[in-house]
């Protein structure tokens, strides 16, 4: 039995430096590994938590110990399609479809009055003129549908998983949703939101993040580049600018290479929100459209404003917000005269009598009824639509009026501060 | 598996006991004397050819051999050279370092025929009465392996009894021989395999024989090396005020011994005591104190040098229980309460050890091995500063004061030392004052003392201060614009000075660099840095780099200087890229090389390629600077592939952790590369011996598998049979076990339902490894660390395999498995002991599972036993990551539960 050896690490580093290099490594790898599971659970949530406004998740208490009897669930159309996943839905047809595709998208209101902030928490760009649509690739094939839930287009896109080709061998996962509008002029998809790029979703981020990402994928997929065979339609992003005076002008009057149909306004800090929301605004006047007044089916721009309203089973009208608001209501016997059902949309013409405020609340509308509305449409009008047309016709809202409500906020701002230093 | 194997060697064995046996036994025994002093004859041929005739007749007759061997080693009349071998032979016959060797070994032993085991065995003992005493030495040890073979399965009961039965009357030299082998088996035998009665026994004769009443040098000598290993055995005694009292009372009277042997042995044991028995050391502390300073101050070196190890051992007691605390007094978290012996010994313990410092030996630090009083008082030092804090301060800055401007060079280096010393313990508010006023002093000093000693313990001194007082968190800064540039040029002309101060002098700059770490997109360093990195590439061409490891701390200290860099010297570090590659090609050029010169060049390619992936890691950071790397991507992997070809465990390992980095870098790309790259791969996986290797490997599969994605499908084959073998082999470290599980997570993640066919092999591994870490109750803090980690990988293999599946036609196929996964996720959650990296993942799982199989898990979840109880534990958990999974696995589940 020997001595015991004693000595200790002298004037050294204890660990080494290639102990050092492979923790990092692991380190490295470990996180890698926590991202990659993350990224196959987030694309499954997105999928399960797509806006489902029919059936509640089921709550926890529910987990019993002892099994449950297994309630049919009473089977309506609604149900099932808000549980089925874009790739189903690209498959819908009609009004499936339709309902399908119209819950999806983010819908932006008009612009009623000048959001505080404007200059800090907003982007702006011109909205090019032309369709609004989702642009689903996925298995090898591209489809684009309006916002009605009808096919726009099928046909092979250099998105993720967008064409039939060699190196596309993704997986099923590997699908994109891109938020567009389909200018006819120069055939071109104009990006306006990204929704899910190469089954990542993007639902649960800020607008900010989003547009980020949109700007770098979108390039390197090689969606941007001039159409081929295996790429039919040019995708092209929009120069978007934060919503300071400067860029507010420039989206404004700058030049772009397509039509311009408005200005939309998005909150930097919104998720991608499905239905009406009042973190995204459109806003337009006649230097930046040429619909600033909505025209009828033949074009033309009626002499009265025309609303679309739905009519409900006590016989109100609403918009089509949620919640709705409720601008007026039939009696029965006209609903019985004239042959409607709850649930129909129906057109009126604004009469003499206006929309009256009180408080920048509508208190009264003076409405006179036109009749159903073509079936494709899937919608009433929103509340501010209606209010931004009727304001449109009456006192509009200028592009002077949202430059100086910039300037007052600047003000606000110095006021606070001087304020804050002599208290 | 294991079962099988065992039967095998059980027949094997019974074949052997026969007549034939009896007489080729005898016909060996007539040789055997001579066969083995052949086998240690100079003569390289004759000692080849009795190897071989021992080794046939072992393989022959495994009984008779062994036998014979004993019989060799019980004979007083055969030559000490033969009967040496014969035992050394035995008991390597009975143990050996690779543990599934060593269980091979046991399982032969014990399934020898029980007549030939008890006359070896009393061979064995026989021994022990020898008048030669290398053969009792030789027996002792022998015995102890035996014993640490059959005590445990409570067999060879007497031993103990036998060997003390007539302690009192036998000669001097079988008193000695005896108390040897109570302490070689208290080495082998672990201390549950004997029972109380027994340890008594042993701690009575040991003690005994340590007692000053003993005549015999010897026989005092062989009790105090035993006690040492007897310690473990005496916790019972320990708790006994008078037992412990008399044990303390005779080994402290052994440290006054005459004999210097004893007295070191006798320290040993008061060492061995500090750390086992620290909670029961408040009684005997002044008396230990008096010794140890006395010894430390008067005896021979080694004794000295025990006497502080005291010190040192009660400072890492202390130093732990203190971490315990964590600085929470109010609650007592940790079992053994700190007494602070430490702290009350400091008025007398810092001047002792100060004295040490002034007693270096010359050029002690350029001699690797050297060990004497002042490094093991300067280390000692330092362990007090971290276990007292500030108040050591007061008590060392006066020495410091008084000497370091003194003529002698003993005196300013030993001040510079005790000063280096103290810098980890007090609080930078306390050393940040004292460092501002040394830092220009000790900068001069590094650059004009012309003493070398000074100089390397003044840049050492340096590091200490840039590693534990400079930093981002540090409230006030020591590194200012004004003495930035006055600390950089001194480190890099330092780095011209001799090897053993320039190594410091890296040390001292890698510090500097890691405090700049997280300083911001501008760094202090910025303005030096091509300055740093061409110094630092100067010295790894230094002729005399090879010594004082120059050339490994001037890479290390480049690796930091790159980690810690930020984007303003991206364009510096790409442009570094092509001056590695160049340095790395030459060494690959180098042709016929001596094996000398051959593991020069291999260390060389492993400071590179560590070199190269640090790089590549800091620029595949972030997406510009990646795309900026990639143009040498190509390259760089041909390299790393001749770098493989060259074939060297630790190049290897290190060319592997850049792969692994290039791999992440490269993304799908890097499949252009699998087909080269393979064969190195699967070697990684192949290599049992040195685990390090497999594991890294391991962890490159996962890198290429996220990397490659689906494209990763034709090199799964290979890589799961590898993966497989690992995991049946018992001669691979257990620790790169759970990371291969995790690794079979990555690649069904990567390749999806293409996972299918390796299910029917995998899921069984998972499903035996899941029930064989439920088997672990009562095992200690590492053995249920393990157990974590191990855990940690089955639930990573098992989400990886079902995210894959997920949305496959195929999820059935996982169906069957359901049942099992979800009773490995109850008991684990019943058994309370997991971790929270253990919970997150678990819970993780749960989602997985759900969420692939739908409706098809909703029931079995609801009727598992604690799934509710699990998520809902997890949901409120305060980990946000435990809680990010379980809000997952809510979802999923109620989804599941709701179809």
């Amino acid at each position: 039995m020997a001595p015991h050896d004693i000595r200790r690490p002298f004037k050294r580093a204890a660990i080494s430096d290639q102990q050092k290099r492979r923790e990092l490594s692991l380190q490295r790898q470990a996180q890698n590994r926590t991202e990659a599971q993350l990224q196959a659970r987030r694309l499954a949530s997105s999928i399960l938590s797509l806006p489902n406004h029919n059936s509640e998740p089921q709550p926890l208490e529910s987990l019993d110990l002892l099994p449950e009897p297994i309630v049919e669930e009473p089977e309506t159309d609604a149900e099932d399609i808000s549980d089925i996943d874009i790739r189903q839905a690209a498959k819908l047809k009609g009004p499936e479809a339709r309902r399908w595709f119209a819950s999806q998208l983010m819908l932006p209101e008009w612009m009623i009055d000048v959001p505080d902030r404007l200059n800090c928490d907003w982007y702006v760009f011109a909205r090019p003129s032309g369709k609004r649509c989702f642009v689903v690739s996925s298995n090898g094939a591209t489809v684009s549908r309006l916002r009605n839930g009808c096919l726009l287009h099928r046909f092979p896109s250099a998105l993720p998983n967008g064409a039939r080709t060699k190196e596309s061998s993704r997986s099923a996962q590997s699908y994109c949703i891109l938020d567009c509008i389909f200018h006819e002029l120069d055939q071109t998809y104009y990006v306006i939101d990204m929704v899910c790029w190469a089954g990542i979703s993007f639902y649960e981020c800020t607008a900010e993040f989003r547009f980020f990402w949109m700007n770098s994928k979108l390039v390197e997929s090689g969606a941007c580049e001039a159409p081929s065979a295996h790429h039919r339609y040019r995708f092209s992003l929009i120069p978007v600018y934060n919503c300071d005076h400067e860029g507010l002008q420039t989206a404004y009057t700058g030049a772009v290479p397509y039509v311009k149909d408005g200005l939309l306004f998005y909150n930097k800090h919104a998720h991608y929100q499905t239905g009406n929301t009042p973190l995204t605004l459109v806003w337009k006047d006649e230097t930046c459209s040429q619909y600033v007044i909505d025209t009828d089916n033949k074009g033309q721009v009626p002499n009265q404003q025309q609303v679309v309203l739905e009519l409900q089973d006590n016989g109100q009208l609403v918009t089509s917000d949620d919640p709705a608001v409720v601008l007026g209501c039939l009696n029965a016997v006209f609903i019985q005269e004239t042959g409607l059902h709850p649930g129909n949309l129906v057109r009126f013409a604004v009469n003499e009598g206006g929309l009256t405020f009180v408080d920048g609340k509508l208190e009264k509308a003076d409405l006179q009824c036109l009749g159903k509305v073509h079936r494709a449409r899937a919608f009433a009008d929103s509340y501010s639509k209606i209010v931004f047309q009727y304001m449109v016709r009456h006192s509009p809202l200028r592009i002077e009026h949202l430059f100086a409500s910039m300037s007052m906020i600047t003000e606000k701002e110095n006021n606070t501060n001087e304020m804050e230093m002599v208290g | 598996m294991f079962r099988s194997k065992l039967l095998v060697l059980l027949l094997s064995v019974e074949g052997n006991c026969s007549l034939k046996t009896a007489i080729a036994n005898k016909v060996m025994a007539l040789e055997v004397t001579q066969i083995l002093l052949n086998a240690q004859s100079v003569d390289g041929s004759v000692r080849k050819h009795a190897e071989e005739s021992l080794k046939q007749f072992q393989e022959q007759n495994l009984s008779g051999f062994l036998l014979s061997l004993s019989g060799e080693l019980a004979s007083d009349e055969k030559p000490v050279d033969s009967r040496k071998l014969a035992g050394l032979i035995l008991k390597n016959a009975l143990d050996a370092k690779e543990q599934h060797r060593k269980f091979e070994l046991i399982q032969r032993w014990l399934s020898l025929d029980v007549g030939v085991k008890t006359q070896i065995k009393t061979c064995l003992l026989q021994t022990l009465a020898s008048p030669i005493q290398e053969a009792r030495s030789t027996a002792s040890q022998v015995i102890a392996k035996v014993a640490g073979i059959e005590l445990p399965q409570k067999q060879w009961p007497e031993l103990i009894g036998s060997l003390l039965s007539n302690i009192h009357q036998v000669p001097v030299h079988v008193k000695q021989a005896t108390l040897e082998t109570l302490g070689y088996l208290c080495e082998e035998v672990s201390p549950d395999a004997v029972e109380q009665d027994q340890v008594n026994k042993i701690l009575t004769a040991v003690v005994q024989g340590m007692n000053s009443s003993e005549a015999s040098n010897d026989v005092r000598l062989a009790a105090t090396r035993s006690l040492y290993n007897a310690l473990g055995f005496a916790q019972a005694n320990f708790t006994n005020d008078m037992e412990r009292d008399y044990i303390m009372r005779v080994v402290c009277e052994a440290t006054l011994s005459p004999e210097v042997k004893i007295r070191q042995a006798a320290f040993e044991c008061l060492v061995s005591i500090s750390s086992s028995y620290y909670e029961k050391l408040a009684p005997y502390m002044q008396d230990i104190f008096n010794i140890t300073a006395k010894a430390v101050r008067e005896d021979e070196e080694p004794v000295a040098l025990q006497a502080i190890e005291f010190w040192s051992s009660i400072c890492d007691e202390e130093i732990d229980v203190l971490e315990e605390y964590g600085g929470d007094f109010t609650t007592a978290v940790s079992d053994v309460p700190c007494f602070y012996f430490i702290k009350q010994a400091l008025p007398a313990l810092v001047p002792m050890l100060l004295e040490t410092l002034l007693k270096q030996e010359e050029d002690q630090d350029q001699d690797e091995g050297a060990w004497n009083l002042a490094m093991a008082g300067g280390t000692c030092l330092g362990l007090v500063a971290r276990t007292v804090g500030n108040d050591i301060v007061p008590l060392v800055m006066p020495f410091i004061e008084e000497n370091i401007t003194k003529p002698d060079w003993r005196q300013r280096e030993g001040a510079t030392y005790a000063f280096g010393s103290i810098l980890e313990g007090p609080s930078p508010n306390q050393l940040t004052p004292l460092v501002n006023v040394a830092l220009n002093f000790m900068l001069t000093a590094l650059t004009k003392d012309p003493n070398n000693h000074v100089k390397d313990t003044t840049a050492w001194t340096l590091g200490r201060i840039f590693e534990f007082l400079h930093g981002s968190t540090m409230e006030t800064p020591i590194i200012t614009p004004a003495n930035c540039q006055q600390i950089i040029t001194v480190l890099l002309q330092s780095m011209k000075d001799a090897p053993n101060v320039a190594e410091k002098a890296c040390g001292a700059l890698y510090f500097l660099a890691q405090g700049f770490e997280d300083v911001g997109p501008s760094s202090p360093l910025t303005p030096y840095f091509q300055e740093i990195v061409q110094s630092l590439l100067t010295v790894t061409h230094r002729e005399d780099a090879g010594e004082s490891r120059l050339r490994t701390a001037a890479y290390e200290t480049l690796n930091e200087v790159v980690r810690c860099s930020t984007d303003e010297t991206v364009p510096m570090v790409l442009q570094l890229v092509p001056v590695i590659m160049m340095e790395l090609h030459q060494t690959l050029e180098e042709q016929k090389l001596s094996s000398d010169e051959r593991e020069k060049q291999n260390e060389l390619q492993g400071l590179l390629c560590g070199c190269l992936q640090v790089i590549i890691q800091k620029l595949g950071a972030s997406d510009p600077t990646r795309y900026a790397f990639m143009q040498y991507a190509d390259q760089i992997m041909n390299q790393f592939l001749r770098v493989f070809a060259c074939r060297s465990a630790t190049v290897h390992e290190e060319a592997m952790l850049a792969i692994g980095a290039l791999a992440y870098a490269t993304g799908p790309d890097f499949a252009k590369y699998m087909p080269d790259f393979y064969k190195y791969l699967e070697m990684g996986l192949q290599n049992f011996e040195e685990y390090q290797v497999c594991a890294v490997t391991v962890g490159v599969v996962g890198d290429i598998c996220r990397a490659l994605e689906e494209k990763v499908l034709p090199w799964c084959d290979g890589i799961m049979t590898q993966l497989l073998k690992d995991l049946s082999s018992n001669q691979l470290h257990r620790s790169v076990k759970p990371p291969i599980f995790s690794c079979f997570g990555d690649i069904s993640l990567a390749i999806g339902e293409n996972f299918e066919k390796y299910l029917m092999y995998a899921m069984p591994m998972l499903q035996s490894a899941a029930e064989l870490s439920s088997h672990t109750s009562g095992a200690d803090d590492e053995m249920i660390e393990y157990t974590n980690l191990l855990r940690n990988g089955i639930l990573e293999a098992y989400s990886g395999i079902f995210q894959g599946f997920k949305n496959s036609p195929k999820t059935q196929l996982l169906i069957p498995y359901a049942p099992h996964i979800l009773q490995f996720l109850d008991l684990i959650y019943m058994e309370k002991d997991m971790d929270e990296v253990v919970m997150k993942t678990a819970i993780g799982v749960l989602g997985d599972l759900a969420d692939t199989l739908g409706s098809n898990a909703g029931s079995l979840i609801q009727q598992s036993l604690s799934s509710k109880d699990f998520l809902n534990e997890c949901l409120s958990s305060d980990d946000h990551l435990i809680k990010e999974s379980a809000e997952w696995a809510k979802l999923a589940i109620s989804r599941a539960i709701s179809v």
